[in-house]
């Protein structure tokens, strides 16, 4: 396979990196699950302050991806998360906002609830700390949340708990944030209001972010790396100019999107050269 | 026990509690339903309903091979066999070949018919059917003080296990993320239904015992509006119809345990009715 990849002390070196960590790697990934392989070879190097898309056909074997680096499911291969140093660290803190809870409307589990079952272990059916309720609202209030903190989540609307779960995910603030699929099935307000968000952390935080979406228009825009799984393995993986151009992913996704993406693109620079006129 | 003896005479002078047998089943109750109550609250969030019902029916087999080896108490048996079929019934359900409900059916069917073809050779069963519908009346000073270690061990187990076991339930790759070991957590959680399952079977009856675990959380479930309450409304349900249950069982000279399911059910619709009305 063809990969374009950037040697990772490269970006990681200097002073614009504060996070310590500053890079993963993943190197000759393979998973499978049940004797059937779903992905092999995969090598990808995330860095601090990426937000690397990860894209491709359904049942690719995206989530699982996602699901090897978290260490729920087992893999062959290394994954390692290496400081400004270069050297690798042992547990990196990981923020995963998930598609879906399993829960029905009726779950009497509130947005504190939540929050707390994951902050202490003190049962959150017996009593649940000022202080712990403290910082639940300071968590919501970095995803303009703090007023749902009574809310059941089942009463929540899709991306009131996808904004819920971002900010989740966000305490302690982690080293690499994994986002699956985690605005489908949101109206266009929650979307923009939810990516808004995430783009301010990429700001304001030094964290790498993995997102994995179907979304190719939210990729183009949002995302400043892709990398493209398909037929078990990233097939190719650089920036969405690169990426939407490759031959197998307009292959995949049809070649009317690439075209749209294309003229998207021409239009930007139209917009770019007549900057210069005015 | 004579403390408790001597505590009931002079706090609860009541017809009712003038037999120690009724003594020793009320305290039976106390112990138990609370327990069924926190339980119970999972049971139902994970919708688990269902593999709690096996429990009860592979506990027939616990019995019979309780029967064969010739062990005069077979609550070991029991339990030995209850934690093998949750093992059994947790490691196919890992290899994800078919889903959870047939697992669990096929486990439940198998150890039933099992129990029953062994217990029934030579027409015998029917001095088994006892543990269908249970007999809290036959609680005794040392059931008791089997009841009182396993009520402490649960409820620090689940005091303990309870939060990463809720995030584990919502989304194993969120717990993952937190550090949380998922597969542990299910399989304490369903050790514990196992144990606790298996222990009152013999006073609750195996038809009945999966309900008194689903109805008092379910009744609460209806009215909760975030985890203290549905823990606090389903423990409280849980009590209230224990004790009335038995009881009402004592007057009506019925097996306490339907009773104190039936009671749980009038809850469960009453509840229903406030959260249609209320919304």
């Amino acid at each position: 396979m063809n990969m374009i990849q950037q040697k990772c002390s490269h970006s990681c070196q200097g002073t614009s990196c504060k996070c310590g960590l500053c890079c993963t790697q993943i190197t000759n990934f393979g998973i499978s699950r049940g004797g059937t392989e779903i992905l092999r070879n995969v090598d990808l190097h995330i860095h601090c302050g990426d937000l690397t898309a990860i894209i491709g056909p359904n049942g690719a074997g995206k989530s699982t991806l996602l699901k090897a680096i978290l260490g729920e499911i087992s893999h062959t291969g290394e994954l390692l998360f290496l400081d400004a140093q270069n050297e690798g660290t042992t547990r990196p803190i990981i923020g995963y906002v998930p598609q879906k809870l399993e829960l029905d409307s009726s779950s009497p589990t509130s947005v504190l609830d939540l929050f707390a079952a994951a902050y202490t272990n003190i049962p959150i059916w017996l009593t649940i700390s000022k202080k712990v309720r403290e910082r639940v609202r300071k968590g919501l209030a970095r995803v303009q949340g703090e007023h749902l903190i009574n809310k059941r989540l089942g009463a929540l609307s899709g991306g009131e708990l996808q904004r819920v779960l971002l900010a989740l995910a966000l305490d302690p603030i982690p080293h690499l944030l994994l986002l699956d699929e985690p605005v489908s099935g949101i109206d266009q307000r929650g979307l923009e209001l939810f990516y808004k968000t995430v783009s301010l952390l990429r700001e304001n935080y030094d964290l790498s972010i993995i997102l994995v979406s179907h979304d190719l228009n939210l990729v183009a825009e949002y995302a400043n790396r892709v990398a493209f799984v398909n037929n078990k393995t990233i097939e190719c993986v650089g920036t969405p100019q690169e990426v939407f151009n490759d031959e197998k992913v307009i292959q995949t996704f049809g070649l009317d999107w690439s075209k749209h993406y294309q003229k998207d693109e021409k239009d930007e620079k139209d917009r770019v050269d007549n900057a210069h006129l005015v | 026990m004579h403390i408790w003896y001597s505590l009931v005479d002079l706090l609860l002078p009541f017809g009712w509690l003038h037999h120690d047998f009724m003594k020793n089943a009320l305290l039976g109750v106390l112990l138990v339903t609370p327990i069924f109550g926190l339980l119970g609250t999972m049971v139902v969030n994970n919708k688990m309903a269902f593999f709690s019902d096996s429990l009860g029916h592979s506990a027939l087999t616990g019995i019979a091979i309780g029967v064969i080896l010739g062990i005069k108490n077979p609550i070991w048996s029991m339990l030995f066999f209850s934690v093998l079929i949750t093992i059994a019934i947790l490691v196919v359900k890992e290899a994800n070949t078919a889903s959870t409900d047939t697992i669990i059916g096929v486990f439940s069917s198998t150890a039933m018919a099992l129990g029953i073809v062994i217990l029934s050779r030579n027409g015998g069963f029917t001095k088994y059917s006892v543990y269908l519908i249970g007999d809290l009346l036959s609680i005794n000073s040392s059931d008791l003080l089997t009841l009182g270690i396993v009520f402490v061990v649960v409820i620090v187990v689940w005091i303990v296990i309870f939060n990463k076991l809720l995030l584990a339930s919502m989304n194993q790759s969120l717990a993952a993320s937190r550090g949380i070991k998922v597969r542990l957590y299910e399989y304490l959680f369903a050790m514990i239904m196992a144990v606790i399952v298996t222990i009152s079977i013999q006073w609750v009856g195996i038809l009945i015992i999966s309900s008194l675990l689903i109805l008092p959380a379910a009744s609460s479930r209806n009215i909760a509006k975030n985890m203290r309450q549905y823990h606090s409304y389903s423990v409280l349900i849980a009590l209230i119809s224990g004790i009335s249950g038995l009881i009402l069982s004592y007057f009506w000279g019925t097996a306490t345990g339907a009773t104190i399911v039936l009671i749980s059910s009038v809850f469960f619709a009453v509840t229903f009715i406030m959260k249609l009305k209320l919304g």
